[in-house]
């Protein structure tokens, strides 16, 4: 009986609500940049693939870029990188050169 | 329309080109057939030698103009050496195409919002403005007058060479904007005044005159606000006076980015690039409905994301303990 999909009471069309896409917005990637006192800023980096090494990419981050950062835990949002100062062309080309990430699935941010 | 304009093409042809209307006939004969070929094997062997070079010219749609016209021209030459003309009209046409295409880059005035597309990536190039660009409001009437004066040449009436298919196509559009303009898709460009910036102390920024903006827009301030301060990463507060008050220092370029990408993402149709549009929300889902072509689409919620610790740690955590 069980095997009769049509007696199943899923609803595919159900709505699930928000839960998935406050995640990681579709899937997107988001590079986005936040003003900090005077002339510096922050970049952050949200919505990373989980197979993604977030430690080693920092690491690598920071050595290319000679900046600081840190890896900062969101409840809602997973990990997220933090670089000191305007990162976000340099973390996109080496997202797509290196990491093998679609440019369509980065959104960059900000001004 | 469409209909109206073939009409039009017609008469012009005719008026200019009467002499060689009978020989235009039996050409366009000659043509068919060619294009029947491979059904046709034994014709194909009779003309096999015009119609090679009349097939390959047809592969390439400037090479086809170039070489109907050349044959409407050449009346009383060989079929060799009409075929060879108009492999040499289609050298033409191509050689032609650039300098054209330029042209008509700057005179389409209908294009509204393309730019702003175009204006995502050259975003970092602040100096070089576009002609197309809504935020030029003000020296719109010289561009559209001196596109005007580009329009009128028609080069070809005096000299000896043929038309371009690009000329001709100006020529219809031309005579289409003098007597019945609404067909020629001329209608009231949209344009929106520079968002005007300004400096408000050393850590904040105002900007004046976004009440004026999210009206031409037709959007809700709140949204628009509620996406600059998304984008820019801050917040801010709206004055006594309807001006909003940005935490940050920004200049007025990047505010000018930032309401191009939203112009782009929640104003303009992706179908028609109509910015007459609608922004609805349906139970959470914001939809963006023309007015033009009533076509609908589906635009995210603006979400500001992860947004980092920058205040001082001490004031979160006096704060926090509150
Ligand atoms: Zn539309």
């Amino acid at each position: 009986m069980s095997d009769i999909q049509n007696l199943q009471s899923y609803d595919p069309f159900a709505d699930l609500g928000d839960s998935k896409d406050t995640g990681d917005q579709q899937g997107y990637i988001h590079i986005r940049i936040q003003q900090r006192n005077g002339r510096k800023t922050l970049t952050t980096i949200q919505g990373l693939p989980s197979n993604f090494d977030k430690k080693r990419m920092l690491k690598i981050f920071k050595k290319d870029f000679a900046c600081n950062g840190t890896l900062v835990e969101d409840e809602e949002l997973g990990s997220v990188i933090q670089l000191q100062g305007d990162q976000r062309v340099k973390v996109l080309t080496l997202l797509t050169t290196e990491g093998g990430i679609d440019k369509k699935q980065v959104k960059i941010h900000g001004f | 329309m469409s209909a109206e304009i073939e009409e039009k093409l017609q008469s012009m042809d005719l008026q200019e080109e009467d002499p060689s209307l009978m020989f235009d006939l039996s050409m366009k004969k000659k043509k068919k057939k060619s294009k029947k070929t491979e059904e046709e094997p034994v014709e194909e062997a009779q003309e096999s030698q015009d119609a090679a070079p009349a097939d390959a010219a047809e592969e390439d749609p400037m090479a086809m103009f170039g070489e109907k016209k050349k044959k409407k021209k050449k009346v009383k030459v060989e079929d060799d050496a009409a075929v060879e003309g108009g492999e040499e009209a289609a050298a033409d046409g191509e050689s032609f195409d650039f300098g054209d295409m330029k042209k008509k880059k700057k005179k389409s005035k209908k294009v509204d919002f393309s730019a702003f597309e175009d204006g995502q990536d050259q975003e970092g190039e602040d100096g070089a403005r576009d002609p197309d660009d809504p935020f030029a409001a003000d020296d719109d009437e010289g561009a559209r007058s001196s596109s005007k004066g580009a329009d009128s040449e028609e080069g070809w009436i005096g000299s000896n060479r043929d038309y371009t298919y690009t000329e001709l196509l100006s020529r219809v559009f031309k005579i289409l904007r003098q007597n019945n303009p609404e067909l020629a898709g001329e209608k009231k460009r949209y344009t929106i005044v520079p968002p005007s910036v300004m400096r408000d102390g050393n850590k904040k920024t105002v900007f004046a005159n976004v009440a004026d903006i999210c009206k031409r827009m037709h959007r809700q301030p709140e949204h628009v606000i509620q996406f600059l301060f998304a984008e820019l990463g801050t917040s801010g507060s709206i004055d006594g006076s309807q001006r909003l008050v940005i935490k940050g220092r920004f200049q007025q370029k990047q505010i000018e980015a930032v309401l191009r990408r939203y112009i782009v993402e929640y104003v303009t149709c992706k179908t028609c690039k109509s910015p007459d549009t609608i922004l609805t929300k349906e139970n959470r889902l914001f939809f963006l409905q023309c007015e033009a072509c009533g076509s609908t689409r589906s635009v995210s919620a603006i979400k500001s994301g992860f947004q980092a610790q920058t205040g001082k740690r001490a004031a979160q955590r006096v704060k926090a303990a509150a």
